[in-house]
């Protein structure tokens, strides 16, 4: 106990299917608190529905099944007891493609704000707080009531974070955060999660094998719906145990 | 030869294009060099007189402009509603499907039979009688199809990922309709609407049973008055009057005045569709 990170969220016998799809087997796996744990596997090899089977953002399809427990500290989120907007206040998602609101930047951040009740006098400050801690703020300060589709993609993206950020959250979800941006908005995007680190859970799928080694603290690789190995990112990416992770991450296929 | 057919291909498109612009010309200069002479302050603000050979339109302008508000009170708050529900919140199963296949299909149907249906249910069955209340309910009828139809059309357009992006921050299923879908679909949804009312406004048959009359001798006062409306107004000048030849000129005007409302209508739709687009 005294080595290994106190899991913040985790996954039992976790599993989803689409129609007649099993799309995720079994799935036991731990999130340590406060650290980066990657998601790789092959296209199709169902990491995006496990990163939203942690938000519950498989309530919105009528065809979608989940069983199994998927524990934040130790209360299970499908609990009856909490409501679907609780879960995803305290488990925050950054998607893939930047998806801020059609309003102004100020107004995508306070929008989460007063849907959860926050006093006005507190939104102002908690979004200047979320801008800042995503570095966003000395681009954005001038221009606050600027609608926010006129960012560049990756200041979009950024938003998109500090929006997830500005509800101090205990987990955040980035469903590959970078796909959709160029190399230096990625190298803003990678510096920004790793700062963000010091405050939460982040859990990231991503295709690319560098940004999981430069950023993540543990990876998980998954195969065909099922969790291959689990492990520290040095280790799964040097000596890894199964020869399927091996093959992946050196890149036979993928 | 190859290089030949490519030209002539691409200037097909071009020709038919002139051709209906030239219609529409044609259309638009005779309408507005024999209306235009006719109208005047009086002709829109003054009664007709003189067995409607004389005088102004200003109770058809009015009956055209009441009618088409009722219209609107009634069918966009039900029509955007029902838009809601199939878009966002109905499964997709056959009813649902066999729902949307007959709203469209309303779409179909000739505005003819609306006027008889209004004149079977507001009229008769529901005792409104022929009146303002009762052709504006028919007219509202008429524009349900359309206004549910654009306005799903719109809320589709809204991309998926802008709802995930709600309902991650802990919004409600309502929430996120409210505050996101729609007002993000709402450039399309006021264009779907006002075109919808401004063709509604110059709809003649529904109206003709159930509420529209030759001639009143003033402004309509009650919803239960008979009243005067623009289309009416003009296919009655134009083949039902006794001295058509005389009235001619009259039925030019009116018919100018009708088409300016719609292009009116069809401004603001504009420019609703471009504040928001600033705003975006």
């Amino acid at each position: 106990m005294n080595e290994v990170q106190l899991p913040k969220i985790s996954a039992r016998m976790l599993n989803v299917s689409f129609g007649d799809k099993h799309v995720l087997k079994d799935i036991t796996i731990e999130f340590p608190s406060k650290q980066i744990t990657a998601l790789i596997g092959p296209s199709g090899c169902g990491k995006s529905t496990l990163l939203r089977s942690l938000n519950r953002m498989h309530d919105l399809l009528p065809y979608a099944h989940v069983s199994g427990e998927i524990l934040l500290d130790d209360r299970n989120i499908y609990d009856n007891g909490l409501s679907v907007t609780q879960v995803r206040r305290s488990i925050g998602m950054v998607f893939q493609r930047p998806n801020p609101f059609p309003k102004t930047i100020f107004d995508n951040i306070s929008y989460g704000l007063r849907i959860n009740n926050f006093v006005n006098t507190e939104i102002k400050k908690i979004v200047t707080q979320a801008l800042k801690e995503s570095y966003l703020w000395d681009e954005v300060k001038d221009e606050l009531r600027k609608p926010a589709t006129q960012l560049s993609g990756g200041q979009q993206q950024r938003l998109c974070i500090a929006r997830a950020i500005a509800l101090r959250p205990e987990v955040i979800l980035m469903d590959e955060p970078c796909s959709a941006l160029d190399p230096i908005s990625t190298r803003k995007i990678e510096e920004l999660i790793l700062a963000l680190k010091e405050h939460y859970t982040i859990i990231i799928v991503t295709h690319n094998m560098q940004q999981a080694q430069r950023i993540s603290d543990y990876t998980a690789f998954m195969y065909l719906g099922e969790l291959i190995e689990v492990g520290k990112t040095q280790d799964i990416f040097t000596h890894a145990k199964n020869e399927l992770t091996r093959n992946y991450v050196e890149g036979h296929f993928g | 030869m190859k290089q030949a057919l490519q030209k002539i291909m691409s200037l097909l498109p071009a020709v038919c294009t002139a051709i209906v612009l030239l219609f529409l010309l044609v259309i638009v200069w005779d309408l507005f060099s024999k209306g235009l002479p006719v109208i005047s302050f009086h002709f829109v603000f003054d009664y007709p007189s003189d067995g409607m050979t004389k005088g102004g339109i200003l109770p058809a302008i009015i009956g055209t402009f009441l009618l088409t508000m009722i219209a609107t009170i009634f069918s966009v708050p039900f029509g955007i509603a029902c838009a809601v529900y199939l878009s966002e919140y109905a499964q997709n199963t056959i009813p649902t499907r066999l729902i949307r296949a007959s709203i469209r299909n309303l779409a179909g149907i000739p505005s003819i039979i609306y006027g008889l249906f209004g004149l079977a249910l507001f009229v008769q069955s529901l005792r409104f009688g022929t009146s303002l209340v009762s052709a504006g309910l028919t007219l509202g009828l008429l524009s349900l199809p359309y206004i549910i139809t654009t306005t799903e059309e719109a809320l589709k357009r809204v991309p998926f990922s802008l709802r995930e992006g709600t309902l991650a921050v802990g919004a409600t299923q309502l929430e996120t309709i409210k505050d996101v879908v729609i007002p993000s679909a709402m450039p399309g949804i006021l264009t779907g609407v006002v075109l919808t009312l401004s063709r509604a406004a110059g709809e003649t048959a529904p109206i003709l049973f159930t509420g529209v009359a030759f001639y009143t001798s003033g402004l309509p006062g009650s919803l239960k008055q008979e009243f005067m409306a623009l289309p009416y107004h003009l296919y009655m000048l134009s083949t039902q009057h006794q001295a058509i030849e005389q009235v001619r000129p009259l039925a030019y005007g009116t018919a100018v005045i009708l088409i300016l409302l719609v292009f009116v209508m069809n401004l603001i739709a504009f420019f609703i569709r471009y504040k928001y687009r600033q705003n975006e």
